[in-house]
Order: C-alpha cells, then sequence, then structure tokens
C-alpha cells in the first residue's frame, strides 16, 4: 500500500467559531444587579444638646407591632392606605417653614391640625423587635413611595418630565457631570425633603 | 555545506494560525469565568422581601451582610436567625470590624460612598436589623440599601 497522508484539516475557521462563541458570551451574560432601597443611617450623636421641640402636628407617627399591624397617628390602618395618609400629611402645607414662608406648591388640605411645611414634616417609624423584616420593608417602601410621589409631581410641574427619568439621566452621565440636571434633582429633593426617623425598638 | 540548505526554495512559511484558537478559546474560558459573579455561598435561608420604589446598587463600593435561618444543612447553627458576612456566621459584635475592614479594602476614591447591603431574609425579625444598624452607626457606614426583589406590577 502506498503510504498516504491524511489531509490536514483546515483549522482556519476554528478561530472564528471561537470568536463568535466568545462574542455571544460577552452579549449575553448580563450581571445581575441587584436593587433595593437606599437608606442613610443617622450618624451617632453624643452631645449633650437638647433636641429641638418639634411639634406633634409635624411628626406622623408609625408604628409596627409584633403582629405586624400598622398603627398610624394613633389609628389602626392598613397598608394600602398608608401611602396616602403619608402623602397627605406631606403635601398638608398649614403653616409656614423655618424661614416663615408657607408652603406655594403644597396641593394638601392646610389643615390646621396636620404638618406646616414639607420641610418641617417628620415621618417618625417605630417597630417592635419581633416584627417581620417583610412588613418593615413594606412599610418604608410606601413610605419612600409617597415621597416619590410627591417629588415625582413636582418635577412634572417644574421640569415637564418625570422625576424617574431625569434620575436615569444623571445615573447614565454620572462620567460628564451635568450641573444644570443635578441643580433641578437638588430643587425637587429640597422641595419634599426625606425626613424619615426611626426610633430604636424597645428592650424587651 | 549542501547538507542544510536542502529545504530552502526562498519562500517564507505560512505562519501556521493552528493556535489561534487555543489563544481564543483560552479567552472564552477566561471571561465565561470572569463573569460568573462571585458570591459567597450561603448559609443561611434568604428569601428577600420585595419592593417597588428600588434603586440600582453600584456593586464597587459595596459589601454584603446576610441575616436569616440557617439552612436545611446548617441546622446545627440552630434556629435563630444569624448574620453571616462572606463566608461565615458572625456575632453582632464582629460587624464593626469586618465593616470596616471592608471599607479599607476599597480604593480611596470610593471610601467615602461605601454602601451596606443588607440581605435579609423577610421572615427574620426587625429588631436583629435595627441591631446590625446600630452596629453600623458605631462604625460609621451610614448608606445601608435593603436589598429587595423588585415587586412585579400587580
Amino acid at each position: 500500500m502506498a503510504k498516504r497522508a491524511a489531509p490536514e484539516v483546515n483549522a482556519g475557521s476554528m478561530a472564528d467559531i471561537a470568536f463568535l462563541l466568545l462574542i455571544f458570551f460577552l452579549v449575553t451574560t448580563t450581571i445581575e444587579k441587584d436593587k433595593g432601597l437606599l437608606r442613610s443611617l443617622p450618624p451617632i450623636d453624643d452631645s449633650e444638646v437638647e433636641p429641638p421641640i418639634i411639634k406633634e402636628k409635624n411628626i406622623f407617627t408609625v408604628l409596627i407591632n409584633r403582629n405586624n399591624q400598622l398603627l398610624v397617628e394613633d389609628e389602626e390602618m392598613k397598608l394600602t392606605n398608608l401611602k396616602e395618609a403619608a402623602i397627605d400629611f406631606l403635601d398638608n402645607g398649614g403653616g409656614t417653614n423655618a424661614a416663615g414662608e408657607s408652603c406655594t406648591y403644597c396641593k394638601g388640605d392646610r389643615s390646621e391640625s396636620s404638618s406646616d411645611h414639607p420641610d418641617k414634616a417628620i415621618i417618625s417609624m417605630k417597630h417592635d423587635r419581633e416584627t417581620s423584616y417583610e412588613k418593615y420593608i413594606e412599610v418604608q417602601n410606601e413610605l419612600v413611595a409617597a415621597y416619590n410621589y410627591l417629588r415625582e409631581r413636582e418635577a412634572q410641574r417644574l421640569f415637564n418630565r418625570s422625576y424617574q427619568s431625569m434620575l436615569e439621566e444623571k445615573e447614565k452621565n454620572q462620567f460628564s457631570k451635568d450641573e444644570k440636571l443635578n441643580d433641578q434633582i437638588e430643587r425637587i429633593k429640597d422641595l419634599y425633603p426625606m425626613k424619615l426617623s426611626e426610633a430604636e425598638p424597645d428592650k424587651s | 555545506m549542501s547538507k542544510f540548505r536542502k529545504k530552502g526554495k526562498g519562500e517564507l512559511p505560512a505562519i501556521s494560525t493552528a493556535s489561534l484558537p487555543d489563544i481564543v478559546f483560552m479567552l472564552l474560558f477566561f471571561f465565561m469565568v470572569a463573569t460568573v459573579m462571585r458570591d459567597s455561598s450561603l448559609m443561611i435561608e434568604n428569601v428577600l422581601p420585595a419592593a417597588d420604589q428600588v434603586e440600582k446598587l453600584k456593586k464597587d463600593r459595596t459589601m454584603f451582610i446576610y441575616a436569616g435561618k440557617p439552612s436545611e444543612s446548617f441546622k446545627r447553627f440552630g434556629q435563630e436567625a444569624r448574620i453571616q458576612i462572606n463566608d461565615a456566621f458572625v456575632g453582632v459584635e464582629d460587624i464593626q470590624s469586618a465593616v470596616l475592614q471592608a471599607q479599607s479594602e476599597l480604593i480611596e476614591e470610593l471610601q467615602p460612598k461605601f454602601v451596606v447591603g443588607l440581605k435579609v431574609d423577610k421572615k427574620t425579625n426587625a429588631g436583629l436589623v435595627s441591631d446590625i444598624k446600630q452596629e453600623l452607626r458605631e462604625a460609621n457606614a451610614l448608606k445601608i440599601m435593603y436589598i429587595t426583589n423588585t415587586k412585579v406590577e400587580e
């Protein structure tokens, strides 16, 4: 038999195939992004300064007991109504802020017995040690939703666009700072500053 | 000296591209491996609560603290909810040092923007979470994010 070498397989296209695979993986692997509620904790304050006295009507108390029941302003409330109640409270604008200005953009009832001004309105939240984390997050979520609703409304009124889209644009251009956009976002945040305080749960 | 010139025909031999696929495959495998997020294996049950007012988390400046009941195969650690950082259960008192260490490992520009992500099982008592928060306040890591699932619109 004549000794014939087997013809060499052309491996030139192998690289292309591998590149195709590589690009496929590069495109399809999405890095799953975690999402959540961003909050800031208050720094520890050791000073002995008396805390300023805050009027009862400027505080919106939310209590969650160990059975996950909600007590809002001394009345039991369902979670679904919490957002509405928080919006009414924040948007009331019954008086003036520290600088003596009344709230011109509030659309609330302007009732004497509710908050004076969004600047002064504080939501105070307290939970029991045995409250479930799920409930706690749900309540937090509703309260953040109340703020977002009001900010959204102001963004529409002032800049005729949604607050969400402004935040997204800021996120997208994080390396080329857009001063105007940042100013606009800050302005809206200042209209309804998020004042959400959390009390330590009682030690039992 | 004809011995050495036997094959010389004056033509350049074609460069063998046979090893190119290997190089590309190496790249491919590198990306396949590197893009898998290294997630510390959880020793706890970790079903996150749901929320819809969510913001995105920037991973480069974050450390995670997990909490929840020990899962099926770690029953020997008891029924009570535990805190897990990296790959180990830790007590509440260890949080501060772990947080400070994680913060110091970041590049300098990001250190003031340090965020602690709390991945807490939804059945955990909120008391444990407030203990963690108290420790974080003492460690002066004030930005936290409650990691949640995105709620599906009903």
